[in-house]
């Protein structure tokens, strides 16, 4: 059970190295040039930790209690390949969301 | 044609944003909902949302608390998913470190994966951009999707179980990150790391307090990092050959 002192802890702790996290490059370096090898390392923070967050949630939904899951991964399927195609954010969502709820409704 | 205001650059950011609202309704939507589950009551769902404002980690935070984790593991972890904001402020450096630190502060956080993927295409197909229209056109950005975040995330909260099951709205999480996920893939070494991303969480899923995505992040980094540089000293030998 979460007590309400855990809550504020995780809010307060968690708003506060958000934030700084957000302001750490902005805020402090400003104008000043950081190295090149540092710099090529966070060119991939996006596509590095992104993927790896999502992998589990489509290979063992919580909502089929972790048992891979056919719809899902057709939406999964459905919303990278349109990504990829259209480089468009919200065709991908588009075709995710319709792949999912066709393919619930089909082999659900 | 005549230099735009920073006025009508906060609207223009307002409007490439809009297209976000779709996703962060459900989205918050669900957090409220989670969070309500695990013994959060409103006020507390809506602080959340207005001072941490960072999807992935809140659900990241909420899922350990319920797992009952220690809570200086669920700081790490929580903060290791918002590692990107770090990146998404070093990637916006070059275009507003020269804004006033108060600006700088706010679009700091302002920094979300909707605001930053939208303004850092505007930034760099528009180098010509004043800095003070930068500011106004990435917090016009961020402005379209965050009052709608802690919106819905209350809507979740007070709504709670009544959002029925056949929405599969556990789902909308996977699907907003991939669909901004594809669309980075501009390069084979960004392939790459998104490859041994998606392997090294899976191999390493076994391991506790969410410790996996991090082993996956710090591998894909160097995977990409070096899938670069190899791609880029293979260009400058054939142009020294030719």
């Amino acid at each position: 059970m979460i007590t309400t002192s855990e809550i504020w802890v995780v809010i307060v702790g968690l708003g506060l190295g958000s934030f700084l996290l957000r302001f750490s490059f902005t805020g402090m370096v400003g104008a000043r040039n950081l190295p090149a090898w540092v710099l090529r390392h966070l060119r991939y923070t996006a596509v590095a930790l992104l993927p790896g967050l999502v992998a589990p949630l489509v290979v063992w939904p919580a909502a089929t209690g972790g048992s891979p899951d056919g719809p899902r991964m057709i939406a999964a399927a459905a919303t990278i390949l349109v990504g990829l195609v259209t480089r468009n954010v919200l065709a991908a969502i588009v075709a995710g969301a319709t792949g999912l709820y066709l393919s619930l409704y089909l082999l659900g | 044609m005549p230099p735009s205001t920073p006025k009508r650059d906060f609207w223009r950011g307002m409007r490439d944003g809009a297209p976000f609202i779709l996703v962060i309704i459900p989205f918050g939507a669900l957090f409220g909902v989670v969070a309500t589950e695990a013994g959060l009551n409103v006020f507390e769902v809506l602080t959340f949302s207005v001072v941490v404002i960072a999807g992935a980690a809140q659900f990241t935070a909420l899922q350990l608390m319920a797992e009952d984790v220690p809570l200086v593991i669920v700081l790490i972890s929580a903060l290791a998913v918002n590692l990107r904001m770090a990146m998404y402020s070093a990637a916006l450096t070059p275009y507003l470190g020269a804004a006033p630190v108060w600006q700088r502060a706010l679009v700091a956080y302002f920094t979300l994966d909707q605001s930053f993927a939208v303004s850092s295409v505007t930034f760099e197909r528009e180098p010509a951009m004043p800095v003070s229209n930068r500011v106004a056109y990435f917090l016009g950005a961020a402005l379209a999707v965050s009052p709608l975040w802690w919106a819905a995330t209350v809507a979740g909260a007070l709504l709670g179980k009544s959002v029925p099951e056949w929405m599969a709205l556990d789902f909308a999480i996977p699907i907003t990150f991939l669909a901004i996920i594809a669309p980075m893939l501009r390069t084979l070494p960004h392939v790459i790391a998104a490859l041994v991303s998606v392997v090294m969480a899976l191999l390493f899923a076994f391991l506790p307090y969410n410790l996996g995505l991090l082993v996956a992040g710090v591998a894909a980094m160097m995977a990409g990092a070096e899938a670069e540089r190899q791609i880029e000293n293979r260009r400058r030998g054939t142009e020294a050959v030719q």
